[in-house]
């Protein structure tokens, strides 16, 4: 069973669809008991990151994704959810985030325009258990900050947006994606079941 | 780079889609979900539903239809009709759509798009902006109601008064070319995609497949919406996006 986390944030709805559709068992909530016995955990977000890491903080719910992701339990943080796996933001402010991968989160900044919404192609960057069998193709993106990773090898995939952008993040038991994929048709499905499969296999890197 | 995207909108009345449409493969083409559906399948960048209901059954029915939408399609969608509050707003968020968009309301009362913004993020709030041009004045006027009413707004006065209130994308429809089949109104197009920095949805007018070209080569919308010529089949996404990349524009 996977626990996609509900902090009172964005939409967790299109997350939770993507799993029926996928006949992926797994449920909604913030319970630490329930989060404690899922065999992995999705992090879903839209909405700011300071917003965010207090409703996180509120529930308690920083240090049991914390302990979980520690000791090796297969966490998927979206969108701002992969954000949120990093140390820090500039998000209306400078936040602390969980600090499960080094690295800070910026805002986009130049002559282009901001959020950087759409379909984009994903470049992957190194091989990886998640993209066994998949081909790059384009995927949907709406974001306005990026991560900038402080180890280079954790970014598996990019897209190109002005500049290369932070698509997929892998090191050990977490991953990330910026883009939804969810929203992201058949690649993003795909995506999504192969998180499943490595949740289940325990496949480690 | 990001790619532009193929828009096909669809009207649905009281739960039903109100253009008939002639896709043979479909058991019901007058259910908006399966309509949509399809084209996720032909891989169509997002979706826009219209609702043109006028009664509060209609609207909740509106509602059915996003739920079922939101568990079928693997692609964004957007939407409109009846969206007078943040409440409306909510409501058809948490059913599962990924943006809503606002047009006479937006007028009528300009906070609910900050309210908006500010409640569920900028990327959710379209404000959709019918232009008609006025010749005497030799711009572009708002027209609210469907088009009955003139509002005395300078079109792009009121898309950068949105833009600064927090709207996330503007759904351009130019009522002079709507439902002409002879190409996007690309002036319009431009001088509105030229002076913001949010992504621009070009509409109305559109009757093959050059015009799609016409609108990205000449302006910089980000996007371009159709409805009845890609019901009718008339014109497929595929065929679109096929001559889109001849020409050099880069779609998924």
């Amino acid at each position: 069973m996977l626990a996609v986390i509900d902090y009172g944030m964005g939409n967790l709805h299109s997350v939770s669809m993507a799993l029926k559709r996928m006949n992926v068992p797994f449920r909604v909530t913030s319970d630490h008991e329930e989060i404690k016995q899922s065999g992995g955990i999705i992090l879903p977000g839209v909405g700011a990151f300071g917003d965010a890491m207090r409703e996180l903080e509120e529930r308690g719910l920083v240090s049991v994704i914390k302990q979980e992701a520690n000791q090796g339990k297969p966490l998927l943080g979206i969108c701002l959810g992969m954000q949120l796996l990093f140390s820090s933001s500039d998000e209306h402010g400078y936040y602390q985030g969980l600090n499960l991968l080094p690295g800070h989160v910026v805002r986009f900044s130049g002559d282009y325009l901001i959020p950087h919404m759409g379909w984009n192609w994903l470049s992957i960057k190194h091989p990886h258990p998640l993209f066994y069998g998949l081909e790059e193709d384009y995927v949907y993106f709406v974001h306005s900050y990026h991560v900038q990773a402080r180890n280079a090898e954790d970014v598996i995939a990019t897209t190109d947006y002005y500049q290369p952008v932070t698509a997929v993040v892998a090191r050990n038991n977490i991953y990330g994606m910026q883009f939804h994929p969810e929203k992201s048709g058949e690649l993003g499905r795909k995506l999504l079941e192969r998180f499943v499969l490595l949740t289940e296999t325990k496949v480690g890197v | 780079m990001i790619t532009k995207r193929i828009i096909p909108c669809l009207d649905v009345k009281d739960g039903r889609v109100v253009k008939g449409v002639s896709f043979v493969n479909l058991r019901d083409a007058g259910d908006p979900v399966e309509l949509a559906a399809e084209y996720d399948r032909q891989r169509a960048d997002e979706l826009v539903f219209l609702d043109i209901s006028a009664s509060h059954e209609g609207r909740k029915t509106m509602r059915d239809v996003v739920r079922r939408a939101a568990g079928e399609l693997s692609i964004p969608f957007t939407v409109g009709g009846g969206i007078g509050s943040v409440e409306d707003m909510f409501e058809i968020l948490r059913a599962g759509a990924d943006k809503v968009s606002i047009n006479t309301s937006a007028i009528l009362n300009p906070e609910l798009i900050e309210e908006g913004a500010r409640r569920f993020g900028s990327q959710c709030i379209v404000v959709a902006i019918d232009a008609k041009y006025d010749p005497d004045a030799g711009d572009w006027f708002v027209y609210t109601h469907g088009g009955r009413n003139h509002t005395g707004k300078r079109a792009l006065d009121w898309a950068k008064e949105a833009v600064d209130r927090g709207a996330g994308e503007i759904l351009l429809t130019s009522m002079d070319q709507d439902g002409q089949k002879n190409g996007f109104d690309l002036p319009l197009t431009r001088e509105i995609s030229r002076e913001i920095n949010i992504p621009v949805i070009a509409s109305g007018g559109a009757g093959n497949e050059q015009h799609f070209a016409e609108v990205f080569e000449q302006t910089a919308a980000s996007a371009a919406l159709a409805a009845s010529i890609f019901h009718f089949g008339e014109v497929s996404i595929a065929s679109v996006k096929e001559h889109l990349r001849a020409k050099g524009v880069e779609v998924r």
